[in-house]
């Protein structure tokens, strides 16, 4: 492989590693006000993702920060031509962010509740923003050949791409509700299994219908036409699924986090295969498409970034990892009660 | 008004907000690791108390920062996609290593800090602190780095309709960058010292917590003094780099308009851009300028009327920020050693603690008229000598930007207000809740 296919994937796995770790923190805020009913439940769902959530939102900006270095005009033309689905995005990320902060600042139902809804509206909603943006990269974007949007907010909202936002939502909700079996016992545990539950089959009937739907709003297939061996992702992503749910019914939760987590990663991947070498394509003039090969940065840009990366994203995944450790055990009442004001 | 005005004034009321909190969790992360040793060093419960006090109001003002900080770096693909094109070889490079190698290691130790009490040792609690330090202040390093290739680009050339690296190791060890990085990061302990000093001179006043917030002080003290002094020797140095390398910016924010030998600076004057003269000009005093610009009070300094009209930047507010940001400097010097002289008698200088609770914005409006200067004086280009600012904007429309704006506006306020009160709360709180 040449540096810029590498890139190319290597920009993909960080969507991917993005999209597996926030992925249940996004799950966890959609939840919470569906399975946190008194304070202390809610407490408790805000502490199992209290002390990790912020690093796994860093490989968003990662993600984002690669595209800028790595591919600086679809980091130029995505971001402006997405202008209103990112910023709207931002803005909930944003409430999200200070919302787990400020909530335990007061004692105070009212000042909790705004804050509540903030956490929910600042997970719910870039999960779907996000799968309706990727459905439409995959599909194709209007945009011409100096990278001008012919189109608005709506335009985005087409079938195709609301069907893309609603499988990110399934997704992200199963392995939110996987997480917190791991890390809660009690009533808070047994809701969120049976949310894991009752979300599988949803889950797997939306996900058939968007690889079906795929089929006919998008050129994703050509390559694995092409590559029959490819087909594998798709093997593992439906391999992933299968495995969460015999692990949910084991009662395995940490088994079943980790198929989930497989599947979210396979899902990306059979996403970013079946747009090489193209990373954000024109539905207008696939002529327009921007690739790996017309929109990269200079090879020794590409270079020097690839030495980054290489040596900086291991140390990172391993210091990620001890604290995943470190605050693997089970929330206990004694975490809530000992730091004052800490969730 | 028109996109690019819009953009503008986006970029600049995010990136001013985002810097009201910036330099408090620099200068903040190395006092909070500084009384957390001193605590697992010398089993002293107060530092102990010290570390958890400015340690809630280091993570308060942490969450803004961080959230308000994913908006930048979304903006320059969102409203700057000119600049992104054209840039992004070297200006994305650097904000990723940014992300890569210093947003993981503030972001993961922060929660790890934050809520690993009881899960880690006394002395591998104190080790994280000193990590979220590194790593916010590198983060620092990396995105001052990329602002000053943006004031003097080096290690590039120009293919293919855009600029490309030629030379990694010339764009991060460059002088301008080096300047700047200190510049900020002791401006950081300017404010963290002001901070503490003012919060600590309220309890003072009312006799609370007397043995904690005097030793406070005595650490704020330290900071703000030599913060103050490092701050005020290096920006000479500074403004000598910028004289060679950016001559317009330097005769902006002195106001110079005719080249002159033996330039001297005048104590009062008043820029009059219509007419490119000075409206007033008074108590001058001989050969400062020229003295300022490069250690020789008979060099010659160019004057803006050298210069295209439409290369200048607005001369009024450039010049109005640098006074503003010089004359504040002189005054945390002066106050810093009249508090150091009396650091003994402290409560028996009440006027000293009431200035210094008065005192504690100045060091904020300072560092917000420090960026002016600088950010302020770079226009009309957004890449010196190289893109127009005008040529940067992306293909948006009015009513998009004008929206965001307007969203942008909405949830700042309510960010800064509900930040600051809570921050307010605790500090007038003080630490009582944990001691008792
Ligand atoms: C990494 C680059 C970078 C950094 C660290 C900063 N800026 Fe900046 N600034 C820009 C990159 C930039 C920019 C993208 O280049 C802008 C947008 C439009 C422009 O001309 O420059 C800009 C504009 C801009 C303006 C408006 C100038 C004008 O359009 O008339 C001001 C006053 C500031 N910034 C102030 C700041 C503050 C308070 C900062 C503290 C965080 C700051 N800048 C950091
Ligand atoms: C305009 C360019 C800038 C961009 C694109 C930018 C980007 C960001 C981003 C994405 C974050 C959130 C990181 C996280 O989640 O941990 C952040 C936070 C931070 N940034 Fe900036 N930033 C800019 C300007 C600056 C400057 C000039 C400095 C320092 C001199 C700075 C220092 C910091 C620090 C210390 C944080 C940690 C959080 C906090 O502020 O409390 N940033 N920035
Ligand atoms: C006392 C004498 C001071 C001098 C001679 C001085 C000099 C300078 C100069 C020349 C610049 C502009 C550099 C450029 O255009 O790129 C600058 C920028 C700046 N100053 Fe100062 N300064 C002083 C005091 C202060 C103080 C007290 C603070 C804050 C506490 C401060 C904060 C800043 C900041 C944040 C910037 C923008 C970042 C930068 O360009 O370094 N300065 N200063």
């Amino acid at each position: 492989m040449d540096l810029q296919a590498i890139w190319f994937f290597l920009w993909g796995l960080l969507w991917a590693i993005f999209f597996m770790t926030s992925g249940f923190d996004f799950g966890i805020g959609t939840l919470l006000p569906f399975i946190g009913k008194t304070d202390e439940e809610k407490r408790t769902m805000i502490a199992s993702l209290g002390p990790l959530w912020h690093g796994n939102q860093v490989w968003l900006i990662t993600a984002g920060g690669v595209t800028f270095a790595a591919f600086p005009l679809v980091y130029a033309v995505m971001f402006s031509t997405l202008y209103s689905a990112l910023m709207l995005v931002l803005f909930t990320l944003i409430l999200r962010g200070v919302a787990i902060e400020f909530r335990s600042q007061q004692n105070d139902p009212r000042w909790k509740r705004i804050w509540e809804i903030c956490i929910f509206i600042g997970s719910f909603a870039p999960a779907l923003l996000f799968g309706v943006a990727f459905a439409n990269i995959f599909k194709g974007i209007p945009f011409d050949a100096d990278g001008i949007y012919h189109g608005n907010l709506l335009t985005l909202l087409n079938p195709y791409g609301l069907l893309g936002g609603v499988l990110f939502v399934m997704l992200f909700l199963q392995h939110g509700a996987l997480w917190l079996s791991i890390k809660t016992t009690g009533t808070v545990q047994q809701r969120a299994a049976a949310v894991g539950q009752k979300a599988w089959p949803v889950l797997v009937a939306v996900a058939v219908i968007f690889l079906a739907a795929s089929w006919y709003a998008t050129d994703l297939y050509a390559n694995y036409l092409n590559h029959p061996a490819l087909f594998l992702v798709i093997a593992l992503a439906v391999a992933g699924l299968l495995a969460a749910r015999l692990f949910m019914a084991g009662q395995s939760w940490i088994k079943a986090w980790a198929a989930s987590a497989v599947t979210i990663v396979s899902c990306t991947f059979y996403g970013v295969i079946g747009l090489f070498p193209s990373l954000f394509p024109s539905s207008l003039d696939s002529a327009f498409n921007l690739t790996a090969r017309n929109a990269s940065s200079s090879p020794l840009t590409l270079k020097i970034m690839l030495v980054v990366v290489i040596v900086f994203v291991p140390i990172v995944l391993i210091y990620q990892i001890w604290a995943f450790k470190l605050f693997g055990s089970k929330v206990a009442a004694a975490d809530l009660a000992h730091e004052e004001g800490a969730y | 008004m028109d996109v690019v005005m819009l953009s503008r004034l986006q970029f600049y009321a995010t990136s001013a907000f985002h810097f009201l909190f910036v330099p408090l969790t620099l200068g903040l992360s190395w006092v909070v690791a500084y009384m957390e040793t001193r605590y697992v060093r010398t089993g002293d419960e107060t530092y102990l108390k010290m570390t958890k006090f400015w340690g809630k109001i280091f993570l308060i003002n942490f969450a803004v920062g961080v959230v308000t900080g994913i908006t930048l770096e979304f903006q320059f693909g969102t409203n700057w996609s000119g600049y992104s094109k054209y840039m992004g070889d070297i200006f994305g490079t650097l904000l990723a290593i940014e992300a890569t190698a210093a947003f993981f290691l503030e972001s993961t130790f922060i929660g790890v800090w934050h809520f690993g009490w009881k899960k880690l040792s006394a002395k591998a609690h104190a080790a994280v602190a000193w990590l979220v330090a590194i790593g916010a202040n590198l983060s620092a390093v990396w995105i001052l780095i990329a602002n000053s290739w943006m004031q003097n680009p080096v290690g590039y050339t120009i293919r293919g309709g855009r600029a490309e690296l030629t030379d990694f190791f010339a764009v991060i060890t460059q002088k301008f960058a080096v300047l700047q990085i200190i510049h900020v990061l002791s401006s950081a302990f300017v404010l963290v010292g002001f901070v503490i000093m003012g919060i600590s001179a309220y309890h003072l006043l009312r006799k609370q917590n007397v043995d904690f917030f005097t030793r406070s002080f005595q650490i704020g003290l330290v900071c703000g003094l030599v913060g103050s002094l490092v701050v005020a020797i290096e920006g000479d140095l500074h403004a000598k780099d910028v004289t060679e390398k950016q001559p317009v910016k330097l005769a902006a924010m002195e106001s110079l308009w005719e080249t002159t030998r033996q330039a001297p600076i005048y104590l009062l004057a008043l820029p009059d851009e219509e007419n490119g003269r000075n409206a007033i000009e008074l108590l001058p005093i001989p050969g400062a300028l020229s003295f300022l610009g490069h250690g020789d009070v008979n060099a010659e300094i160019r004057g803006l009327n050298d210069f295209p009209r439409d290369e200048r930047p607005p001369v009024l507010w450039t010049f109005l920020a640098f006074r503003g940001m010089v004359g504040l400097g002189t005054y945390f010097i002066l106050i810093t050693i009249y508090a150091f002289i009396r650091r003994k008698k402290l409560l028996e200088s009440p006027l000293l603690l009431k200035i210094l609770v008065l005192s504690i914005p100045l060091p904020y409006i300072a560092i917000q008229l420090g960026w002016v200067v600088t950010e302020l004086g770079r226009q009309p280009w957004i890449v010196w000598g190289m893109l127009r600012t005008a040529d940067a904007v992306s293909a948006v429309s009015v009513l998009q930007v004008a929206t965001t704006l307007v969203g942008f506006f909405l949830i700042y306020s309510l960010l800064g207000i509900v930040g600051y009160y809570l921050i307010f709360k605790h500090a007038k709180q003080g630490p009582q809740l944990e001691s008792a």
